[in-house]
């Protein structure tokens, strides 16, 4: 387990070091430079002279080269839109990403899970058919199209507050208030993201655990004595993690994507609409940043699940393919 | 539901091809007395075609509009009423009737995810196979690639390789650029599946008899080899349509695809970024309704198999 855990670790590794690499050349070879981008009327002089003054001039070998030494120090240079230093920046948004994520990863296990677990082990009803039907319908609502209809939803009826994570002068709010409006921001992007989330993960346990219901052992356990509800909680949900977890590494990716449309529609100041503020303005060492951080959390999320896989299904511990 | 899932995607084209000849109007016309009108109720009129009532300015600061009882309009389809536009779903801020643009828009997503799924499909059948079929570093380093590209969220590769590409481009070179993204970030989807079902079969029989009567791996690959998987390939591109579909959209609103005269559904949503407009000109998010639809049919068609393979 140590020996595949390493290598999944190797594997979060290169993935930072190639994404933040890559997209800090790709925005390099971009047409135009922040020069250009955020300041209009310089004149070509003016330009040159803060270009120069910016770094900008030197060879792209030289100016990667220093990145990456600086990278080696956790320095991730100065963002040239915001005059400020990128790591703390980087750190406020990517903490209100994952916020964002985090709940929304939350409300769709506690909500997908144990509705996949009522509507697999019912074979009929009325309550399973509902439930199905709902996650169908749920699946094809992405972010997205579910966070317009929320906002929709949210400006009409004035229920709850459309756009950002505080109101504001938030700021200034005590610690307890500015908890209370941060939850009243909360719900809409969350649930965005979260219902296609939500309605995924009650199909495949609802799958996973039909076909771990058919088992013998669980059969077995009946015979025992064991009530309905206790053999299927102790013997045939353990068996259906696995194609749930598995589902979980997908997802991270999922969330990611998600968590950037939901960011831009309702204005959540996270990663996402920073790394897209960085692309517009070709913030070079911003654009990088915000990708190896990206990067990093993806890294992280596909690790975790990797290590939750290996305690639920001991044929990927000892790495022998099913 | 292999058979189901290919008719889907024949009436999908069919769609995309057709659907600007139901258009009432031009996409670009705007009509700019009308900025934000509402949607018009049809109406039968005795044995005549269906007629409704031309709106009538009743506020402009709010844009506020009320239809005049007493006079009829024919719709659009039937004759020509040049003076008194007839909009079904409402228009949109410039005037624009969002029905047309609606049809339109369905010819752009919907042609941008067939061409994109297209290729997709291809490239990676091809790539899936061959590392397949050869096995060894080939095999290794294909799907190494694969499950690189596979890992990283799809949206945000979209978005960058959108972003870094030059930002203002006439429509038709939009059209082909973010194909091909497309294509870079789809073919993984599908190159998994087929080197997966081709390691399987390229022991079987029918491939040795095929070899020893002379054939060349890459008659093998395509005569014998990618049909076993049509199946799946099939499976796959309607998965893949929804996808591009909304990753269209998602980049249009965000102002990274067709540059503004063109309909596209993601170019009509970029207008519905303000709030305080939608909430009360709600008909702008049709394409929304649009998209909800076409992702609800394939989910129904895919139902059972969705849940393990969503992409994006």
């Amino acid at each position: 387990m140590g020996r595949y855990l390493l290598r999944r670790l190797g594997f979060a590794l290169l993935l930072v070091f190639i994404v933040s690499s890559a997209s800090l050349l790709l925005t390099h070879l971009a047409p135009g430079d922040i020069t250009t981008e955020t300041a209009i009327v310089l004149d070509p002089e003016a330009r040159a002279r803060l270009r120069a003054e910016l770094g900008l001039d030197r060879p792209l070998l030289v100016q990667y080269a220093s990145w990456l030494g600086g990278l080696a120090r956790l320095d991730f240079g100065r963002s040239l839109l915001y005059s400020r230093p990128v790591s703390s920046l980087l750190g406020e948004r990517a903490l209100n990403t994952a916020v964002l994520a985090t709940a929304a990863l939350l409300l769709a296990t506690l909500v997908g899970v144990p509705l996949g677990i009522y509507s697999g082990s019912r074979a009929r009803g009325i309550g399973p058919a509902v439930v199905r039907i709902v996650s169908v319908v749920g699946l094809s609502v992405p972010p997205l199209i579910g966070s317009l209809a929320l906002v929709f939803f949210a400006a009409r009826t004035g229920w709850l507050p459309v756009g950002g994570m505080t109101s504001a002068g938030g700021v200034e709010l005590a610690w307890g208030q500015w908890l209370a409006d941060l939850g009243r921001h909360l719900p809409i992007p969350v649930m965005a993201l979260a219902l296609p989330l939500a309605a995924s993960l009650e199909r495949l346990q609802s799958q996973a655990i039909a076909s771990a219901q058919r088992e013998p052992f669980v059969a077995a356990s009946r015979a025992r004595g064991l009530g309905r509800v206790a053999a299927l909680l102790r013997h045939a949900w353990p068996v259906s993690l696995r194609p749930v977890l598995g589902l979980y590494g997908v997802m991270i990716g999922s969330l990611f994507s998600g968590s950037f449309v939901v960011e831009v529609v309702t204005s959540w100041p996270g990663l996402g609409r920073l790394m897209y503020e960085a692309l517009r303005a070709r913030d070079l060492y911003l654009v990088a940043g915000c990708a190896a951080s990206g990067a990093f959390f993806l890294a992280a999320g596909t690790w975790i699940a990797d290590i939750l896989l290996a305690i639920a299904d001991p044929r990927v511990r000892t790495g022998q393919r099913s | 539901m292999t058979r189901r899932a290919g008719l889907f995607v024949l009436a999908l084209t069919a769609l995309a091809l057709s659907s600007p000849l139901f258009a009432p109007y031009e996409s670009g016309r705007a009509f700019r007395d009308y900025l934000h009108a509402p949607p018009m109720r049809p109406h039968l009129s005795g044995l005549g075609p269906p007629v409704a009532h031309p709106l009538v300015l009743a506020d402009r600061l709010e844009q506020r509009y009320e239809p005049d009882p007493v006079r009829t309009v024919p719709l659009p389809w039937f004759a020509a009423a040049e003076d008194d536009p007839v909009f079904l779903l409402g228009s949109d801020s410039f005037g624009r009737d969002v029905l047309s643009r609606l049809l339109y828009g369905a010819r752009t997503s919907i042609s941008l995810a067939l061409v994109a799924t297209l290729g997709a499909v291809l490239i990676g059948a091809l790539a899936g196979a061959w590392a397949g079929y050869r096995g060894g570093w080939i095999d290794e380093s294909v799907m190494r690639v694969a499950d690189f590209v596979l890992v990283l969220p799809v949206i945000y590769v979209v978005v960058v390789l959108r972003a870094v590409l030059p930002l203002v481009l006439p429509a038709s070179t939009v059209f082909l650029l973010v194909s091909w993204i497309f294509v870079g970030v789809g073919w993984p989807f599908v190159a998994k599946g087929v080197r997966a079902i081709v390691a399987a079969e390229r022991d079987r029989e029918y491939v040795l008899a095929a070899r020893s009567l002379g054939a060349g791996p890459a008659r093998i690959v395509i005569h014998h080899l990618i049909p076993a998987c049509a199946g799946y390939l099939v499976v796959q591109a309607t998965l893949l349509l929804p996808a591009f579909i909304l990753a269209e959209a998602t980049l249009s609103y965000v102002g990274l695809g067709f540059p503004d005269p063109v309909a596209s559904w993601g170019t009509m949503l970029a207008e519905t970024a303000n709030i305080g407009s939608v909430a009360r000109f709600p008909w702008t998010l049709a394409p929304a309704g649009a998209i909800f639809v076409v992702v609800l049919c394939t989910n129904l068609l895919t139902s059972e198999r969705s849940s393990k393979m969503t992409i994006d």
